[in-house]
């Protein structure tokens, strides 16, 4: 396998890791405390990070102060210093807003050039980028990268997946980056169109922005005859490039010099050891708009003791296995019961008994909300009903940007468990 | 002269028509006439029964949403052009300048004599009264209906 320079840290020492990492803690901490006024007013008295392990003594960042500083409160650099800004969903229908400078960019492409190298990938591929390009930080942030490690990048961006496919064919691809279940849809349409990907030069695939196993994983590499790689990121840290997995994949490398992993009971808060599965708290340790401390990614993981037989020193965690709250991803997109709670309010007036039913069909995720009709918005008339549907399907799909099907169930058919109503059933058969 | 309909929503699968009928058999409520209107998604059974406010609370009870709408029963006479005579009432512009449409309609499988009955489900039921009465048409009364005195 080559080498790429932008690697070296990859292979850092652990003492010097560590110094660089205390170093650029000190430095970030310092910047949050001097220009986020939210940091300064949680964390109180404040007399530096003498030690790694100080930073556990920090107040956690969680999404919702992203949403009430929105859009610009986190904000550690003057706009003029800002060059670029991506949004992702929030959970009341306000984007969260991140920031970028010159530097922050820079960072983020020499991240991503170390993920594509830790998938064999040099300045001979040709790869496909089909993750949306735009606000979603997939697109753009996996550009870049590609670019400076000197490949051949095709800024498709995502659907039309009959273009996908032609492309992929004609173009001689040999690395797609996309969702991992859009792969398998491509996998599935491509043999409708009697086109095996198997045969064509393809031989890597670079899946994030969902959930996904290695039984996946299984059907992927043999349907489409690639390896698959497992890359983790969120907007909120800097977007794709967080984590990727080497030839081994056997756990994700965090990209360390720059996103500090913590392990912490996602109920106590209380940093775990090694090992231990709990919730991924990530620290940015050189960004310089929008510097995060201590961010709950709400990812349920846990960091692989021992080092990787690839030779990377950098830690690993295992993949996401789930996430602490109740948010799902579907199609890369974020959703939040709430939201869908917003949509249906909307347009019912008082909130119906609803539920949440995720499938994957041929591939692709599928979302369906079962509302009750009461007696309150049921009519008699046909035309009534069909508009209360339409009107539901249009406020959800306005308010989530992804397309969901509505289906009307009787009243007190939806099953109403003890306490907590089980608001999302996954039925996505991710085993 | 009004007759209350019950209105049920079901949801487009086997076995949804079956429940509401054993409901009201339970109750020994009779249904007088039925109509079943149903889209790919769901359907909505509109149901004439002997006593409507008990069905409507058993029916409710037993978990189903149910809309009390207000229906119109008309004599109509069983030849040819019998159901046109009618509509041309409803049609013909009236003293607020417009026609009364109808949502639906759909008949009892009893009659009188030589006449059919029909449920008519109109825009503006009260309008639709004075005019059909006024042209001497036969607006059937809720208690023969509900007790079938043919």
């Amino acid at each position: 396998m080559s080498f790429h320079p932008a690697s070296a840290p990859d292979y850092l020492p652990r003492a010097q890791m560590d110094v660089l990492q205390l170093e650029r803690l000190q430095r970030v901490v310092q910047r949050a405390w001097d220009r986020v006024q939210l940091f300064r007013d949680r964390v109180g008295r404040f007399d530096g990070v003498h030690c790694l392990a100080e930073l556990a003594n920090l107040p956690f960042t969680t999404k919702c102060d992203l949403r009430d500083t929105y859009p610009f409160g986190l904000f550690a650099s003057p706009i003029e210093d800002v060059v670029r800004l991506h949004a992702s969903s929030g959970t009341t229908g306000k984007p969260i807003v991140v920031a970028y400078t010159k530097e922050d960019l820079d960072v983020w492409t020499s991240v991503i050039v170390r993920t594509l190298a830790a998938c064999g990938l040099d300045r001979r591929d040709i790869i496909q980028n089909a993750y949306g390009y735009g606000l979603f930080t997939g697109g753009l942030g996996a550009h870049y990268g590609a670019e400076a490690l000197g490949a051949t990048v095709i800024p498709i961006s995502g659907g039309n997946t009959e273009r996908q496919i032609m492309v992929l064919k004609d173009f001689k691809v040999t690395a797609i980056c996309c969702t991992p279940t859009y792969f398998l849809h491509l996998l599935e349409r491509a043999a409708e169109m009697g086109i095996d990907i198997a045969a064509l030069p393809l031989r890597a695939g670079i899946f994030g922005a969902e959930p996904w196993t290695d039984a996946m994983r299984a059907r992927i590499q043999q349907g489409g005859g690639i390896r698959a790689y497992d890359i983790y990121g969120l907007s909120e840290i800097i977007g794709p490039g967080v984590a990727i997995e080497c030839e081994e994949q056997d756990g994700l490398h965090i990209f360390e010099d720059h996103f500090y992993p913590e392990i912490v009971d996602p109920d106590s808060g209380e940093p775990l050891p090694e090992g231990v599965e709990g919730e991924l708290v990530l620290t940015t340790l050189s960004k310089q708009a929008m510097p995060m401390i201590r961010y709950r990614t709400r990812d349920i993981t846990a960091i692989i003791p021992g080092p990787c037989r690839c030779g990377r020193t950098l830690r690993r965690m295992r993949r996401i296995s789930r996430r602490s709250d109740d948010m799902f991803i579907i199609r890369g997109v974020n959703v939040f019961p709430s939201q869908i709670e917003t949509a249906l309010l909307a347009v019912e007036g008082t909130l119906p008994h609803y539920q949440i039913v995720l499938t994957r069909e041929k591939g692709l995720d599928e979302m369906e909300v079962l509302v009750e009709v009461t007696s309150e918005v049921f009519s008699d008339k046909v035309g009534s009903l069909e508009h209360l549907h339409n009107r539901l399907g249009a406020a959800l799909e306005h308010t989530l940007g992804i397309r969901a099907h509505v289906r009307l169930v009787r009243p007190r058919t939806i099953q109403r468990s003890e306490g907590k109503a089980q608001r999302v059933v996954d039925q996505r058969n991710l085993a | 002269m009004k007759i209350h309909q019950l209105s049920l929503f079901l949801e487009n699968q086997p076995g949804q028509l079956i429940e509401p009928c054993r409901v009201l058999a339970r109750a020994t409520i009779d249904v007088r006439t039925l109509s079943l209107a149903d889209t790919e998604q769901f359907g909505i059974l509109r149901l004439i029964v002997s006593d409507w406010q008990k069905a409507a609370a058993i029916l409710e009870q037993a978990g189903y949403a149910v809309n009390v709408t207000e229906v119109v029963a008309l004599e109509v006479a069983d030849r040819p052009g019998g159901l046109a005579e009618i509509m041309d009432v409803l049609e013909a512009k009236g003293d607020d300048a417009s026609g009364i449409n109808i949502e639906y309609m759909y008949a009892f499988p009893f009659g009188r004599g030589d006449r059919a009955v029909i449920i008519f489900r109109f825009d503006r039921p009260d309008a639709a009264i004075e005019r059909l009465q006024s042209a001497g048409i036969n607006v059937v009364d809720g208690v023969d209906v509900y007790s079938r005195v043919s």
